[in-house]
């Protein structure tokens, strides 16, 4: 069997987010488990399924060199702007 | 009229009652992690129909009884399930198969009690299609899958089809009580769910390359009360604790 990974929208809306993975023969059976796996309890409103295989992945011995760079350019956060009070969230 | 729909809910109540409890007992010995947390979770929704159907038919009892006096304290000659649903679990074939006959018949027949005159049993059968729809799905799903793989599973899943085959027309049987219902459009003409559910088992049949046998015993007796010997040692099992302490709860 093929290792799939699970991604759930928890309520319309919201992006579908990674919940985890499962063992599955096909994708119909990859989805079909993942309902019972991951949504019983009302955890979601759609399902999306991906073969792990298909995901191409950065290396995480890689990953001071990917993005350690990004920790002190400050200046590419736009944090310089006074915000209205209306716009909440950002 | 009302002992007429008792029967018809108990009917009902038992049969989705010993399919959960067959389908429970692969809580831990599934084939693989993932199918049997999806094995048990069937499991528990065919319960909940059952728990349904039990509360109605307890609500219309004469005596003071409750839902779980209904499952837990009648004896074998008193359940009114078709044999198909006492039958053993046999292995992941035979429960796939079973669970497809069923499935496909508590599909089109829920569908139909939908429009029944008799409210409570319309609305308990709105609420149990949307999940029979689904385990539908997964059942015939897993029988392609099973009859289009492995010779070995081609092999095991036509040996079921060839031990279950005659058991599903038991599925359809009425009796006095019950043609009384259905002239009260209480429930659907079974003869006709018959022919629907024939339409669809073939085509499913031949798209997975099984032949159904042409002839074998014909199971019959559920409605009346007569069992296989395998219902008395489930209800042993399922019932131990009710009998052993009496009221006992958790």
């Amino acid at each position: 069997m093929k290792l799939y990974e699970i991604f759930i929208r928890a309520k319309s809306g919201l992006n579908h987010r990674h919940v985890g993975s499962l063992h599955a023969a096909d994708p119909q059976m990859a989805l079909q488990n993942a309902r019972d796996v991951y949504t019983r309890r009302e955890e979601g409103v759609s399902i999306w399924v991906v073969e792990a295989a298909a995901i191409t992945a950065s290396n995480p011995e890689q990953s001071e060199a990917w993005f350690d760079p990004a920790a002190d350019k400050i200046y590419r956060h736009p944090t310089f702007y006074p915000l209205d009070e209306e716009v909440d969230n950002m | 009229m009302k002992k007429a729909i008792k029967h018809y809910l108990l009917r009902l109540a038992d049969s989705s009652l010993t399919q959960s409890q067959r389908l429970a007992e692969w809580c831990g010995h599934g084939p693989f992690l993932e199918e049997d947390i999806a094995l048990t979770n069937v499991a528990l929704d065919l319960l909940g129909h059952a728990k349904l159907f039990y509360e109605q038919a307890a609500e219309i009892s004469e005596q003071d009884v409750s839902a779980d006096d209904l499952a837990f304290l009648r004896d074998v000659d008193q359940f009114r399930n078709p044999i198909l649903t006492e039958l053993p679990r046999g292995d992941f074939a035979y429960t796939t198969l079973k669970q497809y006959f069923f499935d496909q018949f508590n599909v089109l027949l829920y569908a139909e009690l939908m429009n029944s005159q008799y409210q409570p049993l319309a609305e308990i059968a709105e609420k149990a299609l949307k999940e029979s729809r689904y385990h539908l799905t997964r059942s015939r799903d897993w029988c392609l899958r099973l009859s289009l793989s492995t010779a070995e599973a081609k092999q095991k899943i036509q040996s079921a089809l060839d031990d279950l085959y005659f058991y599903t027309p038991e599925l359809f049987e009425t009796d006095d009580q019950l043609k009384q219902l259905l002239a009260d459009n209480v429930m659907p003409d079974m003869q006709a769910l018959k022919q629907q559910w024939q339409q669809q088992v073939d085509q499913l049949l031949q798209q997975c390359q099984l032949q159904a046998p042409t002839s074998g015993w014909l199971a019959t007796g559920g409605l009346r009360g007569e069992h296989s010997e395998y219902l008395g040692y489930m209800l042993a099992d399922m019932q131990f604790l009710q009998r052993a302490y009496p009221g006992c709860e958790w």
